[in-house]
This record gives C-alpha cells, structure tokens and sequence, in this order.
C-alpha cells in the first residue's frame, strides 16, 4: 500500500484499542450466534469435555474431602511420654499435676510399669512367655490428650520440648498412621494431576477435531475471506473463539456432574460419617477450583483451536 | 507512476503444463478502464491472478500500483489485496449471512468503526441498486442480484483498482448489460477497471480499450476514442 492510501485509510479508522474492542465484541456475538444456531451438536462437543474434565475434578474432590476427614482425626491424636525406669511414682504424678497445666494439653494419664505389663499380656497374646522375663521390661508411660483442633506443627513443638523432661526417655506422638495416610493422599493427588494433565491433551484434542471439521465446512468461506484480502488473524479470529465456547460450556458441564455426584453421594456419605459419631458434611470443590475449571475449559478450548487453525489454514490458499 | 498496473515481459507456466503467458507487456493508466479478452485458456484469469497475488510470475516484473509484487512478502499479501476490489464469476459471497455482512466484510477486515460500516455498505448497495436488501440472504436474490452484491462489496473499501474474472458469466444478457454499466459508472469517478471477459458482442460497443490475449500472448486493440478518455485521467 502506497502512504498517501494508508494514511487515508487509518483516518477513517479508530484508534487500535477501540478497534480492537469493537472486533472482539463483533466475534463474541458472530460466535455464540453460530454456536447457538448449532446449538445440539456445539452441545454434544461441550457434553465430551464436560466429561474429560469431571474425571479429574470429580477425583480431586475425593482426595479433598478425604484429606478434610484425616484433618479432623488430627485432633483424636495422642502423645506417649515414656518415663525412664528411675522415675518415681511419686514424681511421675507430680509431672502429671505440672502437664495437665500446660496449654495444649486436655488431659494426661499415667499408665505405671505393672499396668503396661497387665495390659500388654492381656492384648498382646504373649502373656505366658512374659513370665519367663525376671523382670519388667516396660517402662511407664504418660498418655497426653492434646486439645481438639490444635495446629499440627504446635502438637510437634509439644512433643519435642516434654521429650527433654529429665524424667522422659522419649516423646512420642502416635501418628505414624496417619502419616503414611497423608502419604498415600499425595501420590493419588499426584495421580490426579497426571490424570489432569493426559485429560488436557484429550480435550484440545476434542476441540480441535471439532475445529477442523468446522474449517473444512467453510473452506470457500475462507477462500472467500482470503481472496479480499482478510489477514490470518482475522481468519482465525472467530474459530478461536467458537473453541473458547466450547472449553467454557465444557468447563461448566464438568462442574455440574461434579457437584451432581457430590449431591447424589451426600446423603449416604452423612450416614457413613455418622456412624463413626462424626457430623462431616461432603464437600464439593472450593470457589477457586470452581474458577480453575472454567479457565482450564477456556484455556484448553482455545489451544485446541489455535493448534488446528494454525495447521489448517495455511493449507486453504484461493486457487 | 501513473500506472495502475504494468506488466513487464511477464510469462507464466504452471507446474507440468506449458506457458500460461508468454512475455506479456501491457500497462493500466491510473483511472483507465479496459477489457481483457479472448478464448477460454488463452490466460485471462491467470493474468488477473497474478495482479491479485494468487500466483507467482515465472519471468519478468508485475508493478501494481507502482509496487513490484515480487517484494510482496506472503504476510504482506492481505494489506496488498486490500487496494484492490475483486469480482468473481460465480459471485463468491458468503451464503450463512446477509447482503449487509457480506458487502460489510471488506470494511470488518479493515476494522473501520460501526457507524462508517453502515453508511458506506449503504452507499455500496444503493450505488448497485439495491439498497432496501441489507437483510436478505443472497440466496433469494437473482444471478444478476448476488453479482452486484459481489460489486457493492468489492468497491465498498473505495478501491482504486477493480478487477472482474468472467463478471457477466454466469448471468443472462439483460442482467450483464447492467453489471458492465456498473463498471462503467464507477470508473467514470476515478476507479480504474480491468474486466477479462469472452462476452465480445457485449463490449464491442463500449469505448475501452481490449486488451486481448491469445495462447498466452498479447495483441491489443485500442477503442477509437481511447485518446480521449486517457486525456480525461492522465
């Protein structure tokens, strides 16, 4: 273009923001027009990834509402002090009257050497070969209740200032449980990020196929488009678009069948919690999980559409 | 350069066939018109492709409106299309929108405001006598309808040169008549036009120039009153 033709032309144009807002708005409404005239078929695409994006986000929601319930089991916890055998009754309750005092701690109870052995020949099924022991190889212990709902790393601080009592030979806090269950949390949290990421791969496949058919139903469109001089990304513009819609709806779809299913399962899910005496409520996923699934919907429809645009159009050339 | 077009010892094979072109030199004045004539294959159409930057010369230099096309980059080649209108035989609208979409496209693609895009695709379709049809889908319009629906939307964008592949191919004898009255009217306000046609009875009458190509080569015939019209716009 000559200058004195492309000044001409930008003085009738707005300036490049409005420009740009004034495309965008006409794309938004060309597409969710095109989307909503195909309304079944735009549906059954967002119906496909609504389902590819539950998986991940329903099995999110299980590893969540499980890690909720082993977070209130947190407060069922128990510390054991065991006192070196030179401890005294006498001192061993005086310690008691001191811990009980001490924030953080519900309650404590003493468990004396002839108890421990009572109670462990009478739970441990090796009763008659402890008497052959000529004496009692345990020590006492010191069982502390720490308060409902204290913070994990407080209970931690707490074990490891009464293990330097003189009168404990070790802390010990009876969690190794639930450690291992956190563990075994964080690989199927893992698996599910996996899961999440092959399931993208789906979807901007999904979408992409979805695209290309599209492109190959309006080539002479885009002959057309090309031929009176319409840039690649004005080409490209509306087909980004219509792959944004479809991850977005899809987005939407996959957290109805989310909180669908967390609806169906609540019910039974009360009465399972209830009879462990626990009020938990079946959680769905968080507001901003909520916010993720639509972003992930759009960012996914949106890659899936520029990926295929990109390899496509450049094919479709006028002859 | 007062040239719209010029063409320097142009040839043109495509890939397996032989020479489409062969050393073809001519040149279009700045708000000249003139018809491109001769037999099917002769090398019309590849003639207007190369100006449209469809396809590529073999051999010698293309000037459109005094760029050399070679230096067109393939990102460049849709801001150079846009300085130019272009009508197909078979119309080439875009059937899932309306007259207004259709004839509105080449201003969208220039992102020229709301308002502007309504009063010029008005003023497109009421210079080709259809205003009142912005709502219509072309396909309830007529053959020579759509063709000049194809015309509103090729001179919307105010080009300086319009080119026409085979505009009256496709339609009956009364309604060609009217589409190169149309050409007529819009090159007498300055746009130059280069229609290549085999519709000889039709513009034998009319004062233009023929530029008539056969086997890929050139003979020009010059309209008696030629002169006159180049004193107008030189």
């Amino acid at each position: 273009m000559t200058s004195a033709s492309a000044k001409a032309g930008a003085e009738l144009r707005p300036n490049f923001l409005a420009r740009f807002v004034q495309s965008h708005a006409r794309e938004v409404i060309f597409t969710l027009g095109r989307f909503y005239r195909n309304l079944s078929g735009a549906l059954l695409t967002c119906f496909v990834i609504g389902i590819t994006l539950a998986l991940p986000a329903g099995l999110h929601t299980v590893v969540r509402n499980i890690n909720l319930v082993s977070y209130s089991w947190e407060s069922t916890l128990q510390a054991s002090l065991f006192l070196k055998d030179s401890t005294t009754p006498a001192q061993a309750a005086a310690l008691i009257a001191k811990l009980k005092t001490r924030p953080g701690v519900a309650d404590a109870i003493y468990l004396s050497r002839e108890q421990s052995l009572a109670e462990f020949k009478a739970l441990s099924g090796f009763g008659d070969a402890l008497d052959l022991l000529e004496t009692n190889p345990l020590p006492a212990v010191i069982t502390i209740m720490p308060v409902k709902n204290i913070e994990r790393r407080v209970i931690d601080a707490l074990v490891v200032e009464l293990g330097e009592y003189p009168e404990v030979e070790v802390a010990k806090l009876d969690r190794q449980w639930l450690d291992r269950l956190y563990s075994v949390l964080a690989l199927v949290q893992r698996l599910v990020l996996l899961i999440a990421g092959v399931l993208s791969l789906a979807v901007i496949v999904i979408v992409g196929n979805t695209i290309r058919l599209d492109i190959e139903a309006k080539r002479a469109e885009i002959v057309v488009m090309k031929l009176i001089g319409a840039t690649n990304g004005f080409i490209r513009r509306p087909f980004l678009y219509t792959g944004l819609w479809y991850g977005l709806v899809g987005g939407g779809i996959a957290l109805g069948l989310v909180y669908g299913a967390v609806f169906a399962l609540s019910q039974p899910a009360r009465q399972l919690a209830g009879l462990y005496g626990s009020d938990y409520r079946l959680q769905g996923l968080p507001p901003d999980a909520t916010l993720v699934m639509f972003a992930a919907g759009v960012l996914l429809g949106w890659i899936g559409a520029w990926w295929t645009v990109s390899r496509h159009l450049s094919d479709i050339e006028p002859q | 350069m007062a040239d719209i077009i010029h063409f320097h010892r142009v040839s043109h094979r495509y890939e397996g066939a032989g020479e489409v072109l062969s050393d073809v030199t001519f040149t279009l004045a700045k708000g000249e018109m003139a018809f491109l004539t001769g037999p099917s294959g002769a090398g019309k159409s590849t003639l207007l492709k190369l100006i449209a930057l469809l396809e590529r010369p073999t051999r010698g230099q293309v000037l459109v409106n005094g760029q050399n096309i070679s230096s067109v980059k393939s990102g460049q080649i849709p801001a150079f299309r846009q300085q130019i209108g272009v009508v197909f035989q078979n119309f080439n609208l875009l059937y899932d929108r309306s007259v207004f979409d259709n004839v509105a496209l080449p201003l969208i693609i220039r992102g020229i405001g709301r308002e502007d895009v309504g009063r010029r695709v008005r003023a497109a379709l009421d210079a080709v006598g259809l205003l009142g049809k912005e709502s219509v889908m072309p396909i309830t319009l007529s053959g020579g309808e759509q063709q000049r629906v194809g015309i509103a939307r090729a001179i919307v964008a105010k080009p300086q040169l319009l080119l026409a592949d085979e505009p009256t191919g496709n339609l009956d004898p009364e309604m060609a008549r009217e589409v190169m009255e149309l050409f007529r009217r819009f090159n007498e306000v300055g746009v130059s036009v280069l229609v290549a046609t085999h519709a000889v009875g039709l513009i034998k009458n009319m004062p233009y120039r023929v530029i008539h190509l056969d086997k890929g080569q050139l003979t020009t015939r010059q309209s008696p009153d030629l002169m006159e019209k180049t004193v107008d716009f030189g």
